[in-house]
């Protein structure tokens, strides 16, 4: 080794030139962020985005809880589950979940109970949940339940502060606890939201979706072929430009006279062919 | 000697492939201890137990097979009611695998050790010992491992249940439709679920693994060894590295006894992060172990994911409707690993020069780089760690448009970049000058080569012996990467370099992190164009399954880790239809398997080098307890 040698020592130097360099590049830009030398002029972005963007240089805290990193879209923390928005004209609160248990077959910690819903009159099964369950302790954030879910009715959620003082009352989350309207989704993850509708060909539930279409052609078959077909594409479109954060959805195509809920067998029929029908959607979709 | 011999067999028959011509080689010269492997969807030879010893010899010296991989167990109850160990070996030259398996029955499981062939074998042995319970003959130091001495039973045999065992097989049947919400620790502690021996006496338990540790080490002074020799006198001391100690990188010990400040021996005590993440495996489905691949290693998970996908892949080809990953897939693939290659290197050469006294400054700075790459995971994938990205066939989505965040929280700010711009600049600019910045910061810096150069030196005989992997075996002069020696995605189409550098010391592994840095972004600028050309193109081939039915066989499916060769032994079996459920699951960890050689290394050196010698093999422990 060098020890002793004329160069011994350049290399130490030549690190704390480096540390030099990160010390003097931090500061200078703090100066500058003080002194607003990263506008919000268009072109620049934000303060924040350069600051912890590729361009920065020198080091630099994200202040939480001052200052928090809004996560990505495709961010994902324990699900929730997607209801129809509250002010909703048909179905206000109405689940979008279905009770088919795919989310709780997939699950890897198995850290969903979902008690199928049964028609107190009939007996059989109906697309609702009874009760929902998750145990966000086993949860492990993997996101399957929202990737396999065939009607978008499961979603990972933005809301990471979930700290609580008694894990034993507090984190098993019921259905009441889970579910969180639609237009929540909708400005949390604006273009996931806007690729799924594409998917599912509306901004409604599937099973509205089949629906609807159902009635139109069974209408439409009543009309003689009398209506023109660009009604009910005109009653999709705007929904799909209308921006995320949308507060009421679209008006809903005319309810048919026939309503489908009245009548259960039909009803049934009418809910398997959806599930189905959006079965096939998913794997379409997968492709 | 190896080079001489390894045509051997190729002369015979040149018509068959590599390991076609292994095997009947082998079954010639052995035609009643040698059997192919006849069973559906299984490879390689059966060796009779008896003869294990010899015919091993003869596939290391003859065949020149001189790098074993992985050596299993698995408990094939209720099929054919015996125990099996499953061996991988590789030529340092390159080629694909020699599977061999020798089957012991299930009382009394025993079979030759094979430790004085592979040294590299002795952890693998030991785990398997724990777990399944076959005694290996001939094994100097026969412990449990993963588990503490006087543990009840073997788990990963297949009629040991766990406590809160609730079913074989997920998905569990409570969970749906019936839905009967239910806390696990609920389920009764100490009641039915918890088994105990017969005899056991709670009251008067006694944990007897201490004893076991320290039996054979000489605790305390040895009064005779004072006056001996030296003129100065030392004493000899048994010193505790850890469990809890900043230096071990998580929850590791090592038990080091000192003659004064030199270390004589060095024993890793591991376990203490373990969870049985094998058999966790054998209940989940296929698709449910993906996210728990992530926990391995939980700096690269994007890389274990890799890994996993292969193995799965290899099996579901064999099944009719199977469709191999798109070509943008797989160039998706190849973009993250490389980058977790990266951050992985940042990690280890921060928490390296942290070791060796660069207090966190360093480490920081590499944090920050790192936090950069992270950021596009976590907008793809929809986690910075825990990716769980990969599936069978195809990634989870494609890379996004922008990287864009909403802001949802109170005092949240968001971001908003375009995803490619992103990559390209973060490919091009911020990455090589992050590399060539650290390279000036402490390459030349004396402290640092003091502390390193010649310290914790692994000849290269030793490291392939020892079952060596990753950057540990590649710096001591053996140009052996899974990416070159036995292709995987689309590497062979890369232009790239293995990088190799020849001293073997700690010094040399920190450089040749450096260099695979350097060479990673080589590929990724080749990745860039590639991911270009193939926008918009699908991203998935076929249908996205949640539970696949998996053609029955094994398949051993392998990566070049950043921190080794990750390779995934993966068994179905059990159903005629093809299973849902990995009969076994097994993740030969690099990190587990270069411990092996930490010894031999630390061996002559003084106590406060063990340090930096552990943190230049750069262990996680995720992985090495699993």
């Amino acid at each position: 080794m060098a020890e002793g040698g004329f160069g011994y020592g350049l290399g130490i130097l030549k690190g704390m030139g480096v540390t030099f360099k990160h010390f003097v590049n931090t500061y200078a830009a703090d100066i500058g962020y003080l002194l607003n030398m990263y506008s919000d002029r268009p072109g620049s972005g934000t303060k924040f985005e350069t600051r912890q963007g590729l361009k920065a240089r020198g080091m630099y805290t994200v202040e939480y809880p001052d200052e928090k990193l809004a996560v990505p879209e495709r961010f994902r923390f324990v699900p929730f589950l997607i209801v129809e928005d509250y002010d909703h004209e048909e179905r206000p609160g109405h689940d979008w979940c279905t009770s088919c248990g795919i989310c709780a077959k997939v699950c890897p910690p198995q850290c969903i109970w979902i008690v199928r819903g049964t028609n107190p009159e009939t007996g059989r099964p109906k697309p609702e949940p009874e009760a929902f369950f998750i145990d966000i302790d086993i949860c492990m954030n993997c996101g399957y339940c929202a990737e396999f879910c065939p009607f978008d009715a499961i979603k990972m959620d933005h809301d990471y502060e979930l700290a609580s003082y008694d894990r034993t009352t507090n984190h098993i989350f019921d259905k009441q606890k889970l579910s969180k309207e639609f237009r929540y989704w909708r400005t949390i993850a604006p273009t996931t939201a806007v690729e799924e509708m594409e998917a599912r060909g509306g901004w409604e539930h599937t099973d509205v979706i089949k629906a609807r279409k159902k009635a139109e052609k069974a209408g439409g078959k009543a009309a003689a072929k009398s209506k023109p077909k660009a009604a009910p594409k005109a009653e999709v479109k705007p929904a799909a430009d209308a921006a995320p954060a949308a507060p009421a959805p679209v008006a809903e195509a005319p309810v048919p006279e026939d309503d489908p809920n009245i009548d259960p067998k039909k009803a049934r029929l009418m809910k398997k062919r959806a599930e189905m029908l959006a079965r096939k959607e998913a794997r379409k979709k997968n492709k | 000697m190896v080079d001489q011999t390894a045509d051997a067999p190729q002369e015979q028959v040149e018509h068959l492939t590599d390991s076609e011509a292994t095997v009947r080689y082998l079954t010639e010269k052995f035609p009643d201890v040698v059997k192919a492997d006849e069973r559906e969807g299984f490879e390689g030879v059966v060796i009779d137990r008896d003869h294990l010893l010899e015919v091993a010899q003869v596939i290391r010296d003859e065949l020149g097979y001189d790098y074993l991989s992985s050596a299993t167990a698995v408990d094939y109850l209720g099929i054919s009611d015996h125990l099996e160990m499953v061996y991988h070996a590789y030529r340092t030259t390159g080629g694909s695998a020699l599977n061999f398996k020798a089957q012991t029955p299930r009382e009394n499981a025993e079979l030759p050790s094979l430790i004085d062939v592979w040294p590299g074998v002795d952890f693998q042995e030991r785990e398997a010992w724990d777990l399944f319970g076959i005694r290996f003959d001939g094994h100097p130091n026969l412990k449990r491992i993963l588990m503490w001495e006087g543990f009840h039973g073997h788990p990963m045999r297949k009629d040991w249940h766990e406590a809160y065992y609730e079913q074989d097989t997920k998905p569990y049947d409570s969970r749906w439709p019936g839905g009967d919400v239910l806390r696990t620790e609920e389920l009764n502690v100490f009641g039915k679920n918890v088994s105990y021996p017969a005899d056991i006496d709670l009251s008067r338990l006694n944990d007897e693994s201490e004893d076991a540790l320290y039996s054979g080490l000489g605790l305390g002074v040895d009064i005779q060894e004072l006056d001996e020799g030296s003129e100065l006198k030392t004493d000899r001391l048994v010193v505790n590295l850890g469990p809890h100690h900043p230096s071990t990188h998580g929850v590791f010990r090592m038990i080091v006894t000192l003659n004064g400040e030199t270390v004589e021996t060095l024993e890793p005590v591991m376990g203490y992060l373990h969870r049985n993440h094998e058999k966790i495996g054998e209940r989940n489905t296929f698709l449910h172990n993906m996210p728990f691949t992530d926990r391995l290693d939980y700096i690269c998970s994007m890389s274990n994911n890799h890994g996993y996908a292969l193995a799965v892949e290899q099996l579901l080809s064999r099944g009719a409707r199977y469709q191999p990953p798109t070509y943008r897939a797989e160039v998706i693939r190849v973009l993250m690993v490389e980058l977790t290659r990266i951050v992985n290197h940042y990690w280890a050469i921060g928490f390296l020069l942290n070791d060796l006294g660069a207090f966190f400054t360093p480490a920081l700075y590499l944090i920050a780089e790192r936090e950069k790459i992270l950021d596009f995971f976590e907008a793809t994938a929809g986690s910075r760690m825990m990716c769980n990205y990969m599936r069978f066939g195809g990634v989870f989505k494609d890379i996004p448009e922008r990287i864009h965040s909403v802001a949802n929280l109170m005092n949240d700010q968001v971001r908003d970049f375009n995803t490619m711009q992103y990559l390209d600049e973060l490919i091009n600019e911020r990455i090589p000058r992050s590399i060539e910045e650290l390279d000036q910061y402490l390459t030349e810096n004396e402290i640092i080569k003091a502390r390193t150069q010649g310290v914790g030196y692994l000849p290269p005989e030793m490291a392939v012996a020892y079952s060596a992997a990753g950057p540990l075996l590649r710096a001591s002069g053996v140009p052996y990467d899974v990416r070159r020696a036995d292709p995987y995605s689309i590497y062979d189409e890369l232009d790239f370099d293995v990088a190799v550098r020849y001293n073997g010391d700690i010094y040399d592994r920190y450089l040749l992190r450096i260099d695979e840095m350097r060479e990673s972004a080589r590929i990724l600028q080749q990745i860039l164009p590639r991911l270009e050309r193939t926008m918009g193109e699908p991203i998935f081939a076929g249908n996205k399954q949640h539970t696949p039915r998996v053609p029955v066989g094994e398949a051993y499916g392998r990566v070049e880790n950043p921190k080794g060769e990750l390779g995934y032994y993966v068994v179905s079996e059990g159903d005629e239809k093809g299973p849902q459920n990995p009969w076994r699951y097994h993740v030969r960890a690099p990190s587990f398997i270069n411990l092996t050689v930490l010894g031999q290394m630390c061996k002559g050196h003084k106590v406060a080098d063990v340090v930096a010698i552990l943190g230049s093999i750069d262990i996680v422990l995720g992985e090495t307890d699993r």
